[in-house]
């Protein structure tokens, strides 16, 4: 159920909506409003017993429906959506703007205007917009390559270098799409090698080259939702207990952990998911004594082997 | 019964849009359906409850008379400042908007995002679909996020536990916030420090537990010109101050390699690259993680501190 906080705002913005689109379709409104064909039913019968005091039927707000689709005769009134909050119009505003100042990434041009149109219908709600910054780090050289095979459909060939297991490999992937999470930049590829849906990290792509051979990723690629981060841990990951010293607490910001426990004088205990356990000895060798493994205690006999073998470089 | 008190409010927004004149709590319990039941003690209080619910939606709700008379307080909603004044935005631009309202991935940026859109929608503005462009997306996973963007939307100062590195236990900060600002991936907020009495940089991750509001809205003011990116930066990044030679095996530590500004080979499967650096214990933890696949040459320092972690490590 829609609690009606949410309800009355939609159906604020739909009579303006459907003013503005006569014969509009139930499956385009819908999907336009994020709701079920049954919830955007509801909306409308609840919409056309509302109007006018009096509430004789030439006040109510009047819908047409023919076949498949909707139109809106009389909106009594609501002839415009409402204006945009204050959050509403930071979150535009803020989004344009970084879209602007980030090189590469798209043409500022058109981005400059719609920020103008934007700031301009926000009125008095845009005034915090200053007290926002976003900086996305710039981009890599492989960017205009891999967007070039994008809009072209090519495959391409990387060399790539993984840093959890510190190797180069090369392989041909087929590009699906780039996207940004926080500042980085990605692209998602079908793997030729793996057969599979991988994502790699522009920066991390040492050199990348168009083959002239049409991208033929399969069609029924599962659609990973991104929106939880581009880590998603799976069921066979290892769960690795690392103790803090507060000089290492920054583990706990930078990584995502299962839990995060305080001992007291700035001292954390985190549990982190990791699939392999290169990653995870690299981290604790990095980290040296501020941070120990707790568990697994194989994982922490490795790591105390992998420090011994390091010194042997540094004997003479 | 939720479905009554949306059609009440639906009418109710729709009757004060209306009228010119501003009507009283009288005249609009006989204008709109849903406010006859009970007796008027019941009506007040949801009345009220309409009004408070109307405002925080951001639907400008205006009191006034037209006479002297305390009874005859009223309320009517201003068309001009309702509305969302016209915006028409070329293919080009819309596409841009589309692009951007991807930006944030997070809650409670992104349900601002979707109903903004919405609004333009009903506006007219059609955002297409994505066109494989690269699409940016910005977290705001860090708990305090929220309180700290509303407090510095509404200008109220602030107080919060926040952990540093350098100290055991959290510390309680009073802080007039000037800005927040998402720096190459995190949060930062930005402040007047009120017991340093200086501007502060805060890392979102770094304060525990809630964000408490100590002032007013709009107490707090911004001194005109600070830079808020620039003081992020400057506390975010380190430029090098000096350089290390380092000994990489064939194949490792590529991170190690890209930053190198010389390469020179140094016997079979391993080269020496050069990198610069400032802070030596930052810099051993960079180059520690990389084991036997990389040996810090010079300077004695780094190399110390790579040492001195290994032998903590090996016992």
């Amino acid at each position: 159920m829609i609690a009606p906080q949410d309800q009355l705002p939609r159906l604020l913005a739909l009579v303006p909506y459907l003013l503005k689109r006569p014969g509009v379709s139930f499956s385009v409104a819908a999907t336009d409003f994020g709701v079920s064909e049954e919830r955007l039913r509801k909306d409308l019968n609840l919409l056309w017993v509302c109007g006018l005091p009096g509430h004789y039927p030439g006040d109510l707000i009047e819908i047409e429906f023919e076949g498949d689709t909707i139109t809106l005769s009389d909106p009594q009134g609501v002839v415009r959506p409402l204006r945009l909050t204050v959050d509403e119009a930071l979150a535009l505003i803020v989004a344009l703007r970084t879209l602007a100042e980030t090189p590469g990434l798209s043409d500022p041009e058109p981005v400059l205007r719609a920020l103008a149109k934007v700031e301009e219908a926000a009125g008095a709600s845009a005034a915090p917009a200053g007290r926002i910054e976003v900086a996305l780090e710039g981009e890599g050289s492989a960017l205009p390559v891999v967007q070039d095979a994008l809009t072209r459909g090519r495959r391409l060939h990387l060399r790539y270098w993984t840093a959890g297991r510190d190797e180069t490999t090369e392989r041909d992937v087929d590009p699906v799409r780039l996207l940004m999470v926080d500042s980085r930049s990605y692209l998602e590829a079908y793997c030729r090698r793996a057969e599979s849906l991988r994502v790699f990290r522009l920066d991390r792509i040492q050199t990348v080259t168009i083959l002239d051979i049409a991208s033929d990723p399969p069609a029924e690629l599962p659609s990973r939702d991104l929106s939880q981060g581009l880590f998603q841990p799976t069921a066979d990951d290892t769960v690795v207990t690392l103790a803090l010293e507060p000089g290492a607490a920054w583990v706990a910001d930078f990584y995502p952990c299962e839990s995060v426990a305080e001992l007291g004088d700035g001292r954390l205990v985190v549990e982190i998911r990791t699939r392999g356990s290169a990653w995870i000895r690299r981290l604790a060798l990095s980290l040296g004594p501020s941070g120990q493994i707790v568990s697994p205690a194989d994982l922490a006999a490795q790591v105390r082997d992998d420090a011994r073998k390091a010194l042997t470089g540094y004997a003479e | 019964m939720a479905a009554n008190k949306t059609e009440r409010l639906l009418n109710l927004v729709i009757c004060l849009l209306a009228t010119r004149r501003y009507l009283t709590v009288q005249q609009i319990r006989e204008a709109v359906p849903g406010y006859d039941a009970g007796g008027e003690e019941a009506f007040r209080r949801m009345f009220e409850r309409d009004k408070e619910e109307l405002r925080e939606l951001g639907v400008p709700l205006e009191t006034g008379s037209h006479s002297h008379g305390e009874e005859d307080v009223g309320y009517r909603i201003a068309r001009r400042d309702y509305e969302l004044p016209e915006i028409d935005l070329a293919p080009d631009e819309a596409a841009a908007l589309g692009l951007a309202a991807r930006l944030w991935q997070s809650a409670p940026l992104a349900g601002a995002t979707g109903s903004a859109l919405l609004k333009l929608r009903a506006a007219g503005v059609e955002p297409p679909e994505s066109a494989g462009a690269l699409e940016p997306r910005v977290g705001a996973s860090e708990p305090a996020f929220e309180a700290c963007w509303t407090a510095v939307t509404s200008g109220r100062p602030i107080r919060f536990q926040y952990r540093t590195s350098n100290r055991p236990a959290p510390e309680e900060r009073r802080v007039e916030p000037w800005g927040v600002v998402s720096w190459h991936g995190r949060w930062y907020l930005v402040g007047h420090d009120l017991a340093r009495d200086a501007s502060r940089v805060f890392r979102l991750s770094r304060i525990v537990g809630t964000v408490a509001t100590t002032g007013p809205a709009g107490s707090v003011e911004v001194p005109p010109g600070q830079d808020l990116r620039g003081l992020v930066a400057r506390m975010a990044s380190e430029t090098p101050s000096t350089s290390a030679r380092v000994r990489v095996r064939h194949g490792a530590a590529w991170e190690l390699r890209r930053a190198a500004t010389t390469t020179t080979p140094d016997g079979a499967g391993w080269d020496v690259v050069e990198l610069g650096f400032s802070d030596p214990e930052r810099f051993a933890d960079r180059v520690t993680g990389y084991g036997a696949d990389a040996v810090v040459l010079t300077p004695a320092d780094a190399r110390a501190a790579v040492v001195r972690r290994l032998e903590a490590l090996a016992r």
